[in-house]
């Protein structure tokens, strides 16, 4: 791969998904896109780059993106932040909605699916304070790969063990041979989308809750900015918004702050960032041949 | 430094445990099977066991019964670390008073995950 193919692939790639690759990122790009590039009968990454270029090569192009994402997620990854959501979030909510108005939670880079379903499991575990009725999930990813994996909740044996309580196992989880499936009533409190975070997400409405968790990450300083912008407007004013452990909006923008005694979460401040529009990447088109599937 | 009883009839399987879990800062004390786990148990209460099931003499399950009527042995939190991965199983090692369990093969993140979610770490 020329150099140049590689800066065509870092090009795609950032405007695509957001992801940032350094220069010396080379080897990681070609494991991935060696695979994707064979699957289309392609001698290798120059011809793909070449067949990229070309038209009516979109698909290839969502490939492409897909194949670089990185999907690793944990059910209760790092745990505090699921002890806040059961021990502080949910209770100060519920008791905002008193009037019985629905309290409704975004996971916006669901991957695999173990946070919306921490969070579903988090909820009927909390038994009479709510009823799951009243709480709706739901779970978003730009890839539709993941999304599958997602819906139909099989996991592997490792899987449930990084970070799953074996009570939650029991009680959720049926065994199909080697792997567990989460129960359907789990299963039915997440809707799972397809949905770049780059493009516009105020459709989706207002939530209460945020899960943004490890995307940021991959994304560029102005990346990270448009998307914590974009992300304030859809944030209720006394919902919360739940970043991953390496990830914060301080330094980045004023619309949220941290809350002191939360880690890791931050509440809408009052302030408005005008011409958030301004952030949104014009990508036309390019999602209209999304995933069948994956909506539901 | 915490302790914790490796009980394993498998010397390699104690082995494998002994080093992830002294890399987790546990001061480790090893046992081949329920009898002696329940022996060094007497002399010294540990604060965490990983208990394999399939052992001769005394089995896993039979050693936690044994162990959480001995005085003070409500305290050590218990994983079980086992092949028998089924949720029957499970069940009856939570019944009979583990705090977590670990389905075999494993590895040190789950080892560390578990332990964490008792509160060990
Ligand atoms: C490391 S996973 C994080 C999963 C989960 N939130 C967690 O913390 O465990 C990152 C996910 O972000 C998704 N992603 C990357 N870029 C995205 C974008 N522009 N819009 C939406 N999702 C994106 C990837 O597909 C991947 O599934």
């Amino acid at each position: 791969m020329t150099p140049h193919d590689y800066d065509y692939l870092r090009a795609l790639l950032r405007k695509r998904s957001g992801l940032v690759l350094s220069a010396e990122k080379h080897y990681l790009v070609e494991s991935r896109l060696l695979p994707v590039a064979r699957k289309a009968s392609l001698a290798g990454l120059p011809e793909l780059v070449q067949k990229l270029k070309s038209p009516g090569s979109d698909a290839l192009a969502i490939e492409v993106t897909e194949a670089m994402t990185t999907n690793e997620s944990f059910f209760f990854r790092d745990k505090i932040p699921f002890d806040h959501f059961r021990n502080t979030i949910m209770p100060a909510l519920i008791a905002a909605r008193a009037d019985g108005r629905r309290i409704r939670i975004w996971c916006a880079a669901c991957a695999t699916g173990q946070e919306p379903y921490s969070l579903a499991m988090a909820l009927k575990e909390m038994g009479g304070a709510i009823s799951t009725r009243r709480v709706e999930i739901v779970a978003t990813d730009l890839s539709s790969d993941v999304l599958e994996k997602a819906l139909a909740g099989i996991y592997s044996q490792f899987e449930v063990q990084r970070g799953l309580p074996i009570q939650l196992l029991v009680r959720y989880f049926t065994q199909v041979g080697e792997m567990w499936q989460i129960a359907p009533e789990i299963r039915a409190m997440v809707k799972f989308r397809q949905l770049n975070l780059l493009e516009k997400f105020s459709h989706l409405g207002i939530f209460d809750v945020v899960f943004c968790r490890n995307v940021l990450i991959y994304f560029d300083q102005e990346t990270k900015i448009g998307v914590l912008n974009r992300l304030a407007e859809v944030v209720a004013a006394d919902g919360y918004l739940s970043l991953g452990a390496a990830e914060t909006v301080v330094g980045l923008t004023p619309v949220f702050k941290p809350i002191p005694e939360l880690r890791g979460i931050f509440s809408p401040a009052q302030t408005t960032v005008p011409n958030t529009s301004a952030n949104v990447v014009d990508l036309a088109g390019v999602r209209t041949a999304a995933v069948a599937g994956a909506n539901r | 430094m915490k302790t914790c009883l490796v009980v394993d009839d498998s010397s390699v399987i104690r082995k494998v445990a002994r080093r992830i879990l002294e890399g987790l800062e546990f001061q480790i004390i090893e046992a081949e099977d329920g009898e002696q786990a329940l022996g060094a148990c007497e002399k010294l209460m540990p604060d965490a066991i990983l208990l394999d099931w399939n052992m001769p003499k005394m089995d896993g399950y039979d050693f936690l019964r044994a162990l959480r009527r001995l005085p003070g042995g409500d305290r050590p939190k218990v994983v079980f670390c086992t092949t028998e991965n089924d949720v029957a199983h499970i069940a009856r090692a939570l019944h009979a008073g583990a705090n977590e369990y670990i389905m075999k093969p494993f590895d040190k993140e789950i080892v560390e995950a578990k332990f964490q979610e008792v509160g060990l770490i």
